[in-house]
This record gives structure tokens, sequence and C-alpha cells, in this order.
């Protein structure tokens, strides 16, 4: 039989099942069940129309139970087994053995790596777009541009970014953009501005911003000065892990300004970008920021856009700078939405798969944990460790996705 | 504290002109509010004068000084707006304090301000609020405490009270008439589109009609003295009656007029001889008519076509031969008087306005210089 005339039967008997399906059970339910006749025909319509939004329920609910909640049963009790030893349950054996695995360290580390710059880098390289595409004549023009990746697939996008960090030989000519801007610069004064000065004062302004969060975060904890009673329980260990976190990438970005203005550069020699360790998961992040800025512009604009033009007007009066306006007016008042769009790519992020497998497939340092359970589970057929890290992924974003579920809920009040 | 000349100011969107040349001199305390149906180019003038249009021809001076490419910040204006405009994300007392903060005041300076208009304005339990937990009327009495701390020269208001409804617009309109006592010397102007918040606020009404300045008055000199039948229309309810009249005789300080198929009336104005036999058009005020007395001579005859009891007053809408308008009287008390009588009425003849064929008042000028 023709493929095509195979497609059209699928599509008849799946639309046809689907309304087939609801009208019967509707209909059985008003003719046989509770009919809307004889003495308990208002008793037997209120019922009916209690049973009915399940009746509508009942597919969705069965599929997501079939295909979700089951599975993740499954891999919980999978987690616990060994594949070896004939399925037998083994405890937390399969998560100790994970856990003394350098290469799933490696992957929690890139992964936090990835879940800090990706989401707030493409939040605020949206929200910039987003700002500064408002006000200008052709801002529709650069708003699809920049929306454009979002229509390219996360492997698609990955060839393209595998071609602009391609490495030829020296005496080629390099067809990878990276490269070829890479064998322009000569260790003369513009490469010392440009690879060096210009790096270090972005990574310092980086340093500077991560300072003052960490000032923020612990103010209310040392100085004790408690806004208006606002605070919670929670408030006090939460403002300590982001204090603590922050600290960490001020030193990270110390250490990288002072390696950046030390560190000699092999000029003239193409660079395979991708086994550089460390700096070959920026590599990767860049393509998955690439793709989610023009979807963090789009919701930030839409929600920019909804800001009452008098709220601007009137600080302009009160005496506002723009930046003033953008930081102290309009982004408070988008923080609802700023918040949902951060933790949507948070948990984009936290299942980020497809892109290290196209590019690296976790070699060079740059594994993380989605990889690393397709690794385990159909290359090493160790289905007991590679359960074990999906829970893992699972733990970490089932917080965030309440977090986000709970404030696009509040959002939409 | 200040005092404001605007001299030729103009205001173009690409080519469509919204203000042609507005000459305005505002003295210093005074209360001056700007009337006129919508986009009259009311609004669009405060806009200017706070800053936030740039003027595209003219001057505006604030105390002497040429402010037209002066930030609005630094104009030493406030504005209320009529979305009252709050920031949602701070509290009252933020609010308040916003503008100061920007101006680097220290924090006792700011706390002095903001508890003394929140004292004014009775915010005081609310300043721990955010704006969403308040009513429109505290809302908007936040955005007029907002304006006060700022200490402006000039304060301006842009239909502050559009938003509010019909009982708290009445309270709010006091507390701005007693928040322009308070404040003697601060010059405020108020755009409105209604005529009792302009009579009952204004030292000075600015009457404007696509962008021209019609008139500018004190509110009675407006009700008395209209200089055109645009203003004479709009200010007053019911708007006042316009018939069209000829000119029988003029002798020393007297005009008659013969009303087209009506009565006659006798104007104590001097007028040019040159007039006699012109079209003008007679202007009534509704509650200046009433029922002739048997054996005077009426002025405008007419059919009652719908009367309205009101209780302090009986609106009659008589229908006069010739006129396609109902002449509309507004009669003191309860009258009895039923559909369908003809009615004979008269008006005292100083209460009368003449205006010529382009509408200009010839009344106003000569009584103004009487």
């Amino acid at each position: 039989m023709h493929p095509a005339l195979q497609g059209l039967i699928t599509i008849i008997v799946g639309v046809g099942g689907c309304i087939g399906y609801f009208y019967l059970s509707n209909q059985i339910l008003d003719r046989f069940i509770f009919p809307p006749t004889g003495d308990n025909a208002g008793r037997n319509i209120n019922r009916a129309n209690m049973v009915r939004p399940w009746l509508f329920l009942f597919p969705a609910i069965f599929a997501l139970g079939l295909y979700l909640a089951y599975p993740v049963v499954e891999t919980l009790r999978l987690s616990f087994t060994d594949r070896d030893a004939g399925g037998a349950f083994v405890g937390f054996d399969n998560y100790s053995q994970m856990m003394s695995e350098p290469k799933f360290w490696e992957a929690m580390r890139n992964n936090m790596l990835w879940l800090i710059v990706v989401p707030a880098a493409s939040t605020a390289f949206g929200l910039l777009a987003a700002q500064l595409t408002d006000r200008i004549g052709w801002g529709n023009i650069a708003k699809s541009l920049v929306f454009m990746p979002m229509a390219i697939s996360f492997v698609g996008a990955s060839v393209i970014f595998k071609l602009i960090y391609d490495t030829r030989a020296a005496d080629q000519e390099q067809i990878g953009v990276l490269n070829a801007v890479w064998l322009s610069f000569e260790g003369g004064p513009l490469s010392f501005l440009f690879l060096r000065i210009v790096p270090a004062l972005l990574v310092l302004a980086f340093g500077a911003f991560m300072a003052y969060g960490v000032y923020l975060s612990l103010r209310p904890l040392i100085w004790g000065e408690n806004r208006r009673g606002r605070g919670s329980w929670w408030a006090i260990p939460l403002r300590a892990v982001v204090a603590l976190g922050g600290a960490w990438l001020l030193w990270l970005s110390v250490k990288s300004i002072f390696s950046l203005l030390t560190v000699s550069l092999p000029y003239g020699q193409p660079q395979t970008w991708l086994t550089i360790p460390f700096w070959n998961n920026f590599f990767l992040m860049v393509v998955l920021i690439w793709i989610q800025t023009g979807f963090a512009m789009v919701i930030l604009s839409a929600a920019l856009r909804g800001i009452p033009e008098e709220t601007v007007e009137a600080a302009v009066i009160d005496g506002a700078n723009p930046f003033d306006i953008f930081f102290k007016i309009k982004v408070p008042q988008i923080m609802g939405t700023i918040v949902v769009v951060w933790t949507t790519i948070t948990l984009v992020v936290l299942k980020v798969f497809d892109i290290v497998f196209a590019m690296t497939n976790g070699q060079w340092e740059t594994q993380v944990l989605a990889n690393y359970m397709f690794d385990k589970l159909f290359r090493a057929s160790d289905w007991g460790v590679g359960s074990a890290s999906a829970i893992v992924i699972m733990l970490l974003v089932s917080p965030i996705l309440i977090w986000n579920v709970y404030n696009a809920r509040k959002e939409m009040r | 504290m200040a005092e404001l000349k605007l001299t030729n100011v103009q205001k173009a969107y690409g080519t469509v002109k919204v203000l042609h040349g507005i000459d305005l001199h505002i003295q210093k305390g005074e209360f001056i509010v700007f009337v006129g149906p919508s986009g009259c180019g009311k609004s669009t003038l405060l806009r200017c004068i706070a800053g936030l249009e740039q003027i595209t021809g003219g001057t505006l001076e604030i105390d002497g000084m040429v402010v037209n490419d002066v930030p609005p910040s630094q104009r030493g204006i406030a504005m209320v707006f009529q979305t009252y405009a709050l920031y949602p994300h701070m509290t009252v007392y933020d609010n308040m304090a916003f503008g100061l903060r920007l101006a680097k005041m220290s924090k006792d300076e700011i706390d002095k301000r903001v508890q003394n208009a929140a004292n004014i304005l009775q915010l005081t339990p609310y300043l721990d609020r955010l704006p969403k937990a308040l009513s429109g009327g505290q809302r908007q009495r936040v955005a007029i405490g907002r304006s006060i701390c700022r200490d402006p020269k000039v304060f301006l208001f842009d239909e502050p009270l559009s938003n509010l409804d019909a009982a708290l617009r009445v309270a709010t309109r006091i507390e701005i008439a007693k928040l322009n006592e308070t404040m003697p010397d601060t010059t405020m102007i108020y755009v409105t589109h209604d005529q009792v918040e302009a009579m009952t606020l204004a030292d000075r009404i600015v009457v404007l009609r696509g962008g021209y300045i019609e008139q500018v008055g004190s509110p009675m000199e407006l009700y008395h003295r209209p200089a055109n039948l645009f203003v004479a229309q709009f200010i007053g309810s019911p708007a006042m009656n316009i018939l069209p009249a000829t000119v029988t005789d003029v002798s020393g300080a007297k005009i008659d007029v013969d009303i087209t198929s009506s009565g006659v009336a006798h104007l104590p104005l001097a007028g040019d001889a040159r007039l006699k036999g012109k079209s003008v058009k007679l202007g009534v005020r509704p509650e200046d008519l009433k029922l002739a007395a048997s054996g005077e001579e009426p002025m405008i005859v007419g059919e009652v076509d719908i009367v309205e009891a009101l209780g302090e007053v009986t609106l009659l809408y008589v229908r006069v031969a010739g006129h396609d308008d109902a002449v509309i009287a507004k009669l003191a008390g309860d009258v009895s008087i039923k559909r369908g009588e003809t009615v004979n009425l008269v008006a005292a003849p100083e209460a009368l306005h003449l205006f010529d064929g382009d509408g200009n008042s010839l009344s106003a000028a000569r009584r103004a210089a009487a």
C-alpha cells in the first residue's frame, strides 16, 4: 500500500476514533447510565455533568500515565536493580557506583556551569534585544533575525556551529569562522586589546556584578536590616547558597582575569576549539544561548510592551535617566515574566543532550548528565547506573519545574 | 512660585499641526484650567509644558528662563496623571521617595517630605502598602502626594479625576481645591473636559479648540461675557440657546433685533449703525429665560415639546418655528406646564448675548469696555 494512503487511513482512524470515543461515551452516559428522564431526572443530569469532565480527560490521563508516570516509577525501580545479576535488587549500589565515577562528577559540574551561564546569558541578551528593538523602525526585522534560530533543531544548530569551530591545517584556507578570525590576530597591540584587555574588562564587569550580588544577598543576614518584616525562614539558607554560588563565580572570574592577562596565546596556529578543556563547554553553551535568546526576547518584548507608558513618563518627570527607567521601573514590573523565562530555559538546559551529543559526545571534559545517561543506558547497556542518572536529572528538574509552574500561574492571575 | 510664559508655542506631529501658536501668560500662584472638547490639544499643551513632548515652534519660559530644551525633571514641575501612573512594584512610601532618591537627597530630608505629604493627604496608615492594595481615590492621592514631595514650582494635572466615580470625584475635587489654598505660591495647571471642575477650581480658564485658544478669563468672565459662539455654548449646562436674528434698529445705546419668525429683543448695547439689516446670532442662556407676564412683549414664542421636571428646576424644550434645535428654558422650581402648550418666553435685556455672522461676540467687547 502506498505510504500516503497509509497516512490518510491513520488520520481518518485516529480522528474518527477520537470523535467516536467522545460521542459514544457521552451517548452511553446520557442514555443508559444517567438518563435525564423518569423520577430522578434532575439528580441524573447533575451526576452526568459531574462524570462528563472525566470522560473528556480520560484519554489524556491514560496516555500520560502510560508514557510519563509509569516510566518514572519503572526507572526508579530499575535504578535499584542490576542487569548482570538478572535484575536483582541491589539497593543503592548503582548510585554509589555512579558517585565514584569521575565522569559523573564532570557531568554534574558541567551541568551546573550550563545551568548558571545559559539561562542568565539567554535572558540577559533576550531582555537587551527586546528593549533595544522596541523603539527603532527596523526593530521587527531585527527581532525576526534574533528569533530565527528558534526554528532550527538543536542538532542542526550544532552542525552549523561545528562548521564555525572547524579547523584546517595552518597552510590551508580556514573554513571555520572562529579560526579565520583567530588567525588574523598576530600578537600586536590590537591583539592585546581585543584578546586580553576587552575580555578581562568583560570578566571584571561580571565579577563586579557577582560581588554586588553577594553583597545584596548577605546584607540582611549580617547587618540584620530586615526590610519591613517580609523575610521568611527559608530566605536565610537561600541567601547563603546564593552568596556561596556568587562567591565561587567571583573567585572564578578573578582567576580568569589573571590567566587572561598572563597566558601565552598560540598566535598563528589554528585551534581545535572543541578540544580545549573547560573552555569548550562555553563553545557548546553558545549554541543553546544562540537558540534560546530568541525565545526570551519574544516573551520579554511582549511583557515590556505591557508596561503602562505613564509609569515611564512619571519616572521621566521624577528625574530618572534611561538606565534608572530600565532597571528600576521596567525590569521590576516584568520580574515575574523574567523569572518564568529564566526557569523555562533552565529546564531546557538541565535536559540538554542533543548539542553535546552532536558536537563532542562528552569527550574532552564536556560531558553532561543527559549524555552520561544515554552513554550508560544505550552504549554500556548498564540500565542500573543509567536509570540512576536519569533519576538524578529528574530530582534536579523537579523543584525548578514546580517553581516555574507556580510563577507562571501567578503571572496569569 | 513660578510664572509661565508661552510665546507662539506650536506642536506638530510630522505635518499634522496640533497646536497653532499658543500665547499665554500664567502668573505665579495661579490655578489655570485648560478645557475643551477632546482632540482640542489641551493635553498636548500640558505635556509640552511638562517636557514630555518636544515643542516644535515658539518658546516656553518658566520664571524668565526658556525651557524648551530643558529635561522635564529640571523644569521644577510635577505631574499627576489620569491613570495615576504609580510604580506598581513600590510601596506608597517608595513611590513618593523615588524622585527624591534620584535627586540624591538625604534620607532624613526624604523621610520628612514623604511624612509631610502623607500627613496632608491622610496617607500615613498606607505608607507600607503596594498601590494594588489601595482604592482608586487613595491611589490618586498617592499620585498627588508624589508630586507634593517634589516641592514643584508648577503642578500639572492631566484629567486627574476622570478615572474616579462620581462621589469620589467631588471629594477629590474639593481636596485639590484645599491643596491649592495651602500652597498659594504654587502655580497649578489643570486639564479637564469637565466644565464643573473648570468653573469650581480655576482662577482663570483657557478654552481651547482645534489647537487655538478661544478665550482666556475667569470662570465668571467666561460665563457672562463669552468672546464667541463656541465659548458661549461650551460653558454652561444646558448649553446657551442660539437663535438667528436680524438687526432692525441701532440707536444710541440700544440695538433692536428681530428674531426670525419669533419675537423681538432689545439689547442695551452701543452699536455701529452699519449693523442695521445684518444677520446676527442672538444667544440666551436657558437659566435667563422666564415665562412672560401677561401683556409683556414676548421674545420667543413656541410650543413645548418636552418637559423635564427635576424638582429644583424644570427644563422646557420649546420648539420654535423655523429653528431646528429646540430652545431650552430652565425655570426655577416646579412649573405646571404640559407638553403641547404654547409658551411666551422673555429674558432680561442685559442677559442677552449678540454674535456677528462670524460668531464673535458683539456684546462682550462692549461690556468689557464699559
